[in-house]
């Protein structure tokens, strides 16, 4: 175990280098903004002194050295500064919209591994069968159209044609549920109002398949393809000759480790999805980080789009840490590796 | 030449990949002959034919200032071909010599350039873009910057691990002890050994830009109207879902269709490169 500890140390370390970079790199791109940020802020009707004041207010005339100077010492407070599209400080912003974008993109990765897993293993177990093509074709398909066109296709056929979803929003209106984790699926159990979890799922279901389609196909072939490769190895043939069921052959031979390539592609799915949320959100008026994300970004708000990159790539590495992590406990290589190495 | 043929012919998939991609190159270079009503790319408006389910001579329908969608739809795909063809032709020199350096020469080549790929593959790939999109003004050619932008870390690591096992490899042991340059190695020793890969990634690329440079326009952060663009007709339309289903349906389809052709040549092309010779 202590191996794996230390190279959770590791990674840990490496992704918060990785996390500095990027806030470098995102806080370059916007400062090389063309035009006025100030003034696209106030509008033509400004006075000079109103976009001067506020130039001077957003630190606009210093150097951009001194600029992310005092970027990382608000950040090391815990702040990302004032955003100028809502007048909120940008940690409020996030912290409204995020819980619903990561509910959205968690239980789509949860579908994901649910769906394309088991998927991969019944088509590698009956290679060349109908399931197999069937998968194949599915996960080209899946991969082949952006997200917002799978949301497009699912809401006409179970929202519209056949009325089993609901169309958009996250919960009915009629529903009260507390705050406590932003979460709704969650919240609402800690609160026992089954009624309104079970609406929250409803309205969760076709933006989170949505969003994990592409997902689940690439899952799929991959777990396919690790798995056939595993089934020609001698072990599974002495597991045979043994007499082992077929299913503990699957499951403990062929299964675990063709899961370590299939967790690699899971961690960087994730980061697609987070980036694919914005698409499915549009569609659905899911009331995440997108239409926050996108407003941002057409009024050229610099704290807020640079607050946003920063808090979804901050995801997107806890994500991959914790897939790193998953990988080195199933891992007997690295989980049993002599500290000395 | 043989084993191409014998290849496609023998999977169905892969003859409805070649033919696909055929049929959507095809209307994109002929796309003034083929489109019925040409200037419809344009601003033309028609309020006596607007929102028109698909019939006839619209088949598939007409938008809201009643402009055909089947003719707007072929100029989109020409857009987006240039487009693609245009980030792949900057993204993959960028990416395969920064691969090629930090493979080849280690050290602090190789922090430097990997920890920088690192950075820029741990921003999710759209939110990249986007945010580039969102300093830059919405035009064509910025789409295509903020896209190259997103692009070149993936061959970048492709290359890198391609050259590190051939970096082992006994032609370039050879070539060293001949005294050979690191250019030299670099580019005419190994990046030849890197072209089957890196041709099949571009194949199945050309589709998967096509799909990033679709979703920034969805957002509207790309290409701007009245130019025609795939992305921009689905979130048009998606405000008057259901009824008038054809102004999202068919430029999704269109989408698809041409992504999903590109990944089937693509995987063909692996088979027909990778395995065997």
């Amino acid at each position: 175990m202590r191996a794996v500890f230390r190279l959770l140390v590791a990674r840990l370390f490496v992704s918060l280098l990785v996390l500095a970079g990027v806030s470098v790199l995102i806080f370059a791109i916007a400062r090389v903004i063309p035009g006025d940020p100030a003034r696209i802020a106030l509008g033509p009707n400004a006075t000079h002194e109103q976009v001067a004041a506020l130039r001077g207010q957003l630190r606009l005339d210093e150097s951009i050295w001194s600029q992310y100077a005092w970027f990382v010492n608000d950040l090391s407070r815990g702040e990302l500064g004032q955003s100028l599209y809502t007048n909120r400080p940008v940690v409020k912003d996030i912290a409204q919209f995020l819980p619903a974008t990561l509910e959205l993109v968690i239980v789509a990765g949860i579908l994901m591994i649910c769906a394309g897993l088991p998927l991969g293993m019944l088509a590698a177990k009956y290679r060349g069968g109908v399931i197999d093509n069937v998968v194949r074709l599915l996960s080209l398909l899946g991969v082949s159209a952006p997200s917002f066109v799978w949301a497009v296709i699912l809401m006409l056929l179970f929202a519209f044609y056949l009325p089993l979803f609901p169309i958009a929003g996250r919960i009915d209106t009629a529903f009260e549920v507390p705050g406590v984790t932003g979460f709704l699926l969650v919240d609402s159990l800690l609160d026992g109002q089954v009624a309104a979890f079970a609406d929250a799922l409803r309205h969760i279901a076709l933006p989170a398949l949505a969003l994990a389609l592409s997902g689940i196909g690439q899952a799929a072939r991959l777990t396919r393809a690790n798995m056939v490769e595993t089934y020609d190895r001698p072990y599974v043939e002495m597991a045979r000759s043994y007499g082992f069921p077929e299913w503990r052959i699957a499951r403990s031979y062929a299964f675990k480790p063709s899961l370590i390539p299939s967790l690699t592609i899971i961690g960087l799915d994730f980061a697609a999805m987070l980036g694919n949320a914005f698409l499915v959100e549009a569609i659905f008026a899911w009331p995440g980080l997108s239409r926050y994300g996108v407003a941002v970004i057409l009024r050229k708000d610099l704290n807020a789009i640079v607050g946003t990159v920063l808090i979804i790539s901050a995801a997107f590495l806890i994500a991959n840490l914790i897939v790193d992590l998953l990988i080195a406990l199933i891992n007997p290589r690295i989980r049993h590796s002599r500290d000395a190495s | 030449m043989k084993r191409v043929i014998h290849i496609v012919m023998s999977r169905p998939l892969s003859i409805l990949g070649v033919g696909l991609i055929a049929l959507v190159l095809f209307s994109a270079l002929f796309a003034d002959l083929i489109a019925p009503f040409p200037e419809h790319r344009g601003t033309v408006v028609d309020f006596s034919n607007f929102n028109q389910p698909p019939g006839w001579p619209n088949i598939m329908g007409t938008d809201l200032v009643g402009r055909d969608l089947f003719s707007r739809i072929i100029y989109a795909y020409r857009l987006s071909l240039i487009l693609g063809a245009v980030v792949l032709a900057l993204a993959t020199p960028v990416g395969v010599a920064v691969g090629l350096a930090a493979g080849y020469l280690g050290g602090w080549a190789r922090f430097l350039l990997m920890r920088t790929t690192d950075v820029f593959l741990s921003i999710p790939p759209l939110v990249l873009a986007m945010s580039i999109m969102g300093v830059l003004e919405p035009t064509l050619i910025n789409g295509m910057i903020a896209v190259t932008a997103m692009w070149w870390p993936w061959y970048a690591r492709l290359v890198y691990n391609i050259t590190l096992a051939e970096r082992e490899e006994g032609y370039v042991l050879a070539a060293e002890v001949i005294g050979a340059s690191r250019t030299h190695i670099m580019f005419r020793e190994i990046l030849p050994n890197c072209f089957p890969a890196i041709l099949t990634k571009m194949t199945l690329d050309l589709g998967f830009v096509i799909l990033i440079a679709s979703s920034l326009s969805f957002l509207g952060l790309g290409v701007q109207p009245p130019t025609p663009d795939l992305g921009s007709m689905v979130a048009e339309g998606a405000r008057y879902l259901p009824d008038s289903w054809w102004l999202t349906v068919f430029p999704g389809l269109a989408i698809l269709v041409a992504v999903f052709g590109f990944n089937l040549l693509g995987d063909t092309l692996r088979d027909i490169l990778g395995s065997g010779q």
